[in-house]
């Protein structure tokens, strides 16, 4: 934070302090950085100040994930990708290795919906798929691929995942949490 | 400075509140509860400012209103589902005890109201100490609530106060009697429960699915409560005490995560496998992994004959020149310095440790009596026992992996789709990779799937498959003919000297063709067969695994005739020069007249030697795994690395497309270098008794090929067309390695049992037999009573039951982990049956099991009762849906709990239903839910 200091009313610091210790403190330098005009250093009055998914998605942490539109829009309460502080918060502590598995089988399922209808559908899974592999597979593989997971992870036969669907093959994957999961 | 003014002072009062006026405070509970989650949305200043009006409003008011009491309760049991949304899980006991209490209320009639009301008082009373915690943050809470009721529109502002004042009134009276009464010690311990509870909810509160700002208020409640009571408990030093524990915790952490990089950076080549294998697919890693894996093994072969043999030679031995064995002889000295002469391993390279002709026979050698020829037997026999057992152990490792997480996993595609990216990749070169091995992955598993779904003419395949075999067992069995008569041949050729160059060098040439045209043919003959790539690339191994044993057996072949014509040419040099020893002592005596002759003082480079067969097959072996290196290096440098610049830049003027056409890339060739390295490992093997410099080389040789191979593989090759995933356990390689082990351990077994060694060179010169320095140790070094053991140990009919039990034992463990593989093939079964059960009881339709539809029509009852099929229909699916429902009541609590969190999430708040509504549904017209309103309606007016 350099030599500028942020000032928090006792409360606002104490409650941050005591769930993100010093980890706060490193955040919302982050979130200063991102734009230093726009966000203030002074939280007395509670701006309401908002960072626009332009902005955060250039973060060296999420520049090379090729979800990141998805997972700041997931973050975001207007759904359009602009994040108050609290809101960046939040984000990183999902996905910090503290936050349970449940929690964050719940973002990761909003992250993948990618038309937000809370199913994933096949048009959401091809849209997946095409991201993690920069779209190099053939029409054909993709149409197999998106085919065989629903088949494999659908329960209720309904031709989509439900989140109960998901969570049920999430929470037996072995890598699931640690590869959700970003240091900051 | 304003606004900080005001935190302060709203800080301030809530103090006060806390110190007098809580009581009132608790029976707020519910309604601002209620609204709790909306109210957070409003300015906190705001809210604060809500709550001073409201306290003022409310000391006004003259607490009288009873009947406010009694209808507290009730609505606070309807409202339960509500509570939810704020109440942690810390409250839960308590609201329950309300629940009870309001249970019994709802049971009697309303007039009763006023004694129940005393009732309740009563029982307050009692609690007085919990609530006074409970009020805390009840009063945060209705700050906010408060707000937002402002906010929605004063009647209903005025509604909910009334009603709280209600409540208030109500407890006020009970709480002057609490007032008095002193904690007890019950209730001290109860207290301090809920503060541990406080606790627990802080430490957890970051692991809550709750937004920020939600946990941020719970978080101020708990942390406040905490705060107050901890002090009268005091426990003042807790906060510090779990802020250094969260520290000391996350350096923990920190350190693990640290030791576990280290850990994997110290596996060597980790990050060069794992790029490969992001390009080229798990086969292709597969090879380089067993290369390490042979590296590792060849180390530690390294270590054991360099730290017994070598070094103990070069440190303690004679040194060079001193006895005959260590000297070159004077015919090759002029030209042992030659470039040509060093690189065919003659000279003073043959005159060095490298080969086992230096080595002297004496028994202990320097200050350390150090038994050099016993060290050289053992270790000799050592590095196989040492390889088999890490053969096998490995196999049995990977057997074991194979076993544990099945391939055919559930969640194949799901997994890979859904957690195969790793969201901690921040360099984008690790991405790119990261990019390509996901879609390698990909089609490795898609490989797989169209296997299973390839629905394929049976006969034909079978027929194409025999005939395939039929083929490649023709060519196999003339290639066998033609090494044989080729072999034959040149035994013809060896007692000739007019032969042509063609002749002379006919064996190398016909091996060096059989092995260029045969993989390839294979190959191509493979194709009909229509295999999985994976089952293919076995059947490749096999195949050139077994042409190449005609290769060994050409080269042992050669290398047995070489030993016996030289041993017969050693036994007549020993024989010549102990005639002319025995005529140097005779002329010795005769001419000095002295008996005790000293040996002739001759210069040790011109004393008579034998050929030395030892020495001679170590060179051998040496000389054959040198060119291979060459040839393999070669081969890369122009079959893969030329061929890849001359595809890449005559490309720009070239008639075709060369990339994609004819020319092409190399792909990388996993079965021939998997096989290449295999028989390289054998010639190590049976060289190394001959030529331990030989492990040395090895040991480079792999070392080089390493970074060598990955460069090549990285800058010329292309992925394989169809890049499938290897099997788990590479345990065919390893296989075929445990072969090569045995077939390379006959031949040295059998010159160290059987041949006798030169007379003149070698540790064991002078002796019959090899093995005789044991026997030699076992009698002048060990106490007696040791050689009886050993001899007792060595008769046959102590030998014979030792075998036969290890015979039993082998059967005994074979039938005992074929009952284990057949059981786990059944629990497999099972699983795979009960997921389909799970699934098929999911699906809303009656089956999914296309054989039971079908025979529904079938079923006793349906066709004996013809006239009410439509309502047994109804039964039926109204049991097939219940039973779903009732059999899963995880998964439908996690639909609700989704729907709660996505509602919580959702774009628009101001969208969801209950937001909108007034707080206190009291008002006429004012309910949506008629339930909710109806049963409250009812005491209020």
């Amino acid at each position: 934070m350099g030599n500028k200091q942020t000032i928090f009313t006792d409360e606002q610091l104490d409650a941050y302090q005591v769930m993100f210790l010093c980890f706060y403190c490193r955040l919302h330098s982050r979130y200063h950085e991102l734009a230093p005009h726009l966000v203030p250093m002074d939280y007395t009055n509670d701006p309401d100040c908002k960072l626009p998914l332009a902005l955060i998605v250039n973060m060296p942490e999420l520049k090379e994930n090729p979800f990141r539109n998805r997972i700041v829009e997931s973050f975001s309460e207007d759904g359009m990708g602009n994040l108050s502080f609290n809101e960046f918060v939040d984000m990183f502590s999902v996905l910090s290795e503290m936050a349970p598995r449940e929690l964050k089988a719940i973002y990761a399922f909003k992250i993948y919906d990618f038309n937000v209808d809370n199913y994933l559908c096949k048009e959401d899974l091809e849209k997946t798929l095409n991201k993690l592999t920069k779209e190099e597979l053939t029409p054909e593989e993709v149409e197999l691929v998106c085919e065989k997971t629903i088949e494999e992870a659908d329960l209720d036969g309904d031709n989509k995942l439900s989140f109960a669907d998901f969570e049920n093959m999430i929470s037996r994957a072995p890598d699931f949490l640690s590869t959700f999961h970003i240091r900051i | 400075v304003q606004s900080s003014n005001r935190n302060s002072k709203c800080f301030f009062h809530f103090g006060l509140c806390v110190d007098g006026v809580t009581q009132r405070r608790t029976n707020r509970r519910k309604a601002p509860g209620r609204t709790g989650a909306e109210g957070k949305r409003q300015g906190k200043k705001t809210a604060n400012m809500d709550v001073d009006e409201d306290e003022e409003g409310e000391q006004d008011e003259t607490p009288n209103k009873r009947r406010g009491a009694n209808v507290r309760k009730p609505t606070k049991k309807h409202g339960g589902g509500d509570e939810d949304e704020y109440d942690s899980e810390d409250k839960a006991p308590r609201r329950t005890r309300r629940a009870a209490v309001s249970k019994k209320k709802r049971g009697r009639p309303q007039d009763s109201d006023e004694e129940d009301s005393e009732v309740e008082k009563g029982k307050k009373g009692k609690k007085g100490a919990v609530k006074k915690g409970g009020k805390e943050e009840e009063g945060s809470m209705g700050k906010k609530g408060n707000a937002k009721g402002k906010d929605k529109g004063k009647d209903k502002d005025n509604d909910k106060k009334k009603k709280k004042k209600d409540e208030s009134s109500s407890d006020s009276r009970s709480d002057s009697d609490e007032e008095e009464e002193s904690m007890s010690e019950g209730e001290m311990a109860r207290l301090m429960e809920e503060v541990e509870e406080k606790k627990k909810l802080i430490a957890n509160i970051r692991n809550k699915p709750w937004r920020m700002k939600r946990r941020l208020t719970h978080l101020k409640e708990a942390q406040q409560f905490v705060d107050k009571f901890e002090g009268a408990l005091g426990k003042g030093k807790g906060r510090k005490w779990y802020a250094y524990k969260v520290m000391m915790t996350k350096k923990w952490i920190k350190f693990q995560r640290d030791f576990e990089n280290f850990k994997t950076a110290c596996i060597p080549w980790e990050r060069k496998i794992k790029e490969v294998e992001s390009h080229f697919g798990s086969s292709v890693a597969s090879y380089f992994i067993f290369l390490r894996w042979m590296y590792g093994m060849n180390l530690v072969l390294f270590g054991f004959t360099f730290g017994l043999v070598v070094i103990p030679e070069v440190l303690m031995g004679l040194p060079y020149g001193s006895i005959p064995r260590k000297t070159v002889p004077r015919a090759e000295q002029a030209t042992a310095q030659d470039y040509s002469v060093l690189m065919d391993f003659n000279g003073y390279c043959k005159y060095s440790v490298l080969f086992y002709g230096y080595y002297n026979d004496q028994r202990t050698i320097g200050f350390l009596q150090f038994r050099l020829p016993l060290s050289y037997l053992m270790v000799g026999i050592g590095t196989f026992g040492y390889s088999l057992m890490v053969v096998i152990r490995t196999m049995a490792k990977n057997a074991d992996v194979g076993g544990g997480d099945g391939e055919d996993g559930e969640f194949t595609f799901a997994w890979k789709m859904f957690t195969s990216w790793d969201y901690l990749i921040g360099n984008a070169e690790t991405a790119d990779n990261k990019y390509a091995s996901i879609t390698t992955s990909f089609k490795e598993s898609i490989v797989d799937e169209q296997e299973n779904q390839k629905d394929e003419n049976i006969h034909l395949r079978r027929f194409l498959r025999v005939l395939a075999n039929f083929l490649i067992t023709c060519s196999l069995g003339g290639s066998g003919y033609l090494i044989y008569f080729v072999v034959k041949r040149s035994q013809e050729f060896a007692t000739r000297n007019d032969l042509s160059w063609y002749e002379k060098n006919e064996l190398e040439i016909i091996m060096s063709l059989l092995g260029l045209v045969c993989p390839p043919l294979f190959e191509t003959i493979a194709e009909l067969e229509d295999y999985h790539p994976r089952i293919a690339l076995k059947w490749q191994l096999g195949r050139i695994f077994a042409l190449f044993l005609g290769n060994l057996y050409t080269f042992l072949f050669a290398l047995f005739d070489e030993v016996n014509t030289k041993l017969e040419e050693e036994q007549a040099i020993k024989n010549a020069s102990q005639l002319a020893m025995n005529e140097y002592y005779s002329n010795y005596s005769r001419l000095v007249n002295e008996t005790g002759a000293t040996p002739p003082p001759m210069d040790p480079a011109d004393v008579i030697r034998g050929p030395c067969w030892e020495t001679a097959v170590g060179i051998e072996f040496v000389k054959l795994t040198v060119s291979d290196i060459q040839v393999t290096y070669l081969t890369i440098l122009i079959g893969d690395f030329a061929r890849a610049v001359i595809v890449r830049f005559l490309n720009y003027c070239w008639c075709w497309d060369l990339e994609a056409g004819f020319p092409s890339y190399a792909e990388f060739d996993i079965s021939g270098n998997v096989l290449g390295l295999v028989f390289n490992q054998g010639m190590i093997w049976m060289g190394a008794f001959y030529a331990p410099g030989l492990v040395g080389i090895n040991v480079l040789r792999l070392l080089s090929s390493m970074y060598y191979q990955c460069w090549a593989v990285m800058a010329t090759n292309v992925p394989h067309e169809r890049v499938f995933k290897a099997s788990k356990s590479n345990n065919f390689y390893m296989g075929l390695l445990l072969l090569i082990l045995f077939l390379s351990l006959l031949p040295v077994v059998y010159t160290i049992m059987t041949l006798p060694p030169s007379f003149d060179c070698g540790p064991f010169s002078g002796k019959p037999k090899m093995f005789d320095v044991i026997m030699e140790t076992i009698e002048m070094d060990l106490p007696a009573f040791m050689g009886t053991l050993f001899s007792y140990a060595a008769n046959p009919g102590l030998i014979i039951p030792a075998v036969l039990l290890m015979v039993l034992a082998i059967y005994y463990l074979n039938s005992v982990s074929k009952a284990y593989q057949h059981s786990n093939i059944e629990l497999k079964k099972k699983m795979q049956m009960a997921r389909e059960e799970e699934k098929n009881r999911r699906n809303n339709t009656d089956s999914t099991n296309q054989v039971m539809k079908d025979l529904e029509d079938l079923l006793p009852n349906r066709s004996l009762i013809p006239p009410t099929p439509p309502s047994e229909r109804e039964c039926k699916q109204g049991g097939v849906e219940a039973k779903p429902t009732k059999s899963k009541p995880r998964s439908a609590g996690k639909g609700i709990n989704l729907q709660k969190d996505v509602a919580l999430a959702s774009p628009n708040p101001n969208a969801r239903g209950p937001v909108n509504r007034p707080p206190g549904p009291r008002g006429p017209g004012g309910t949506a839910d008629p339930g909710r309103g109806h049963r409250r309606g009812p005491p209020l007016s």
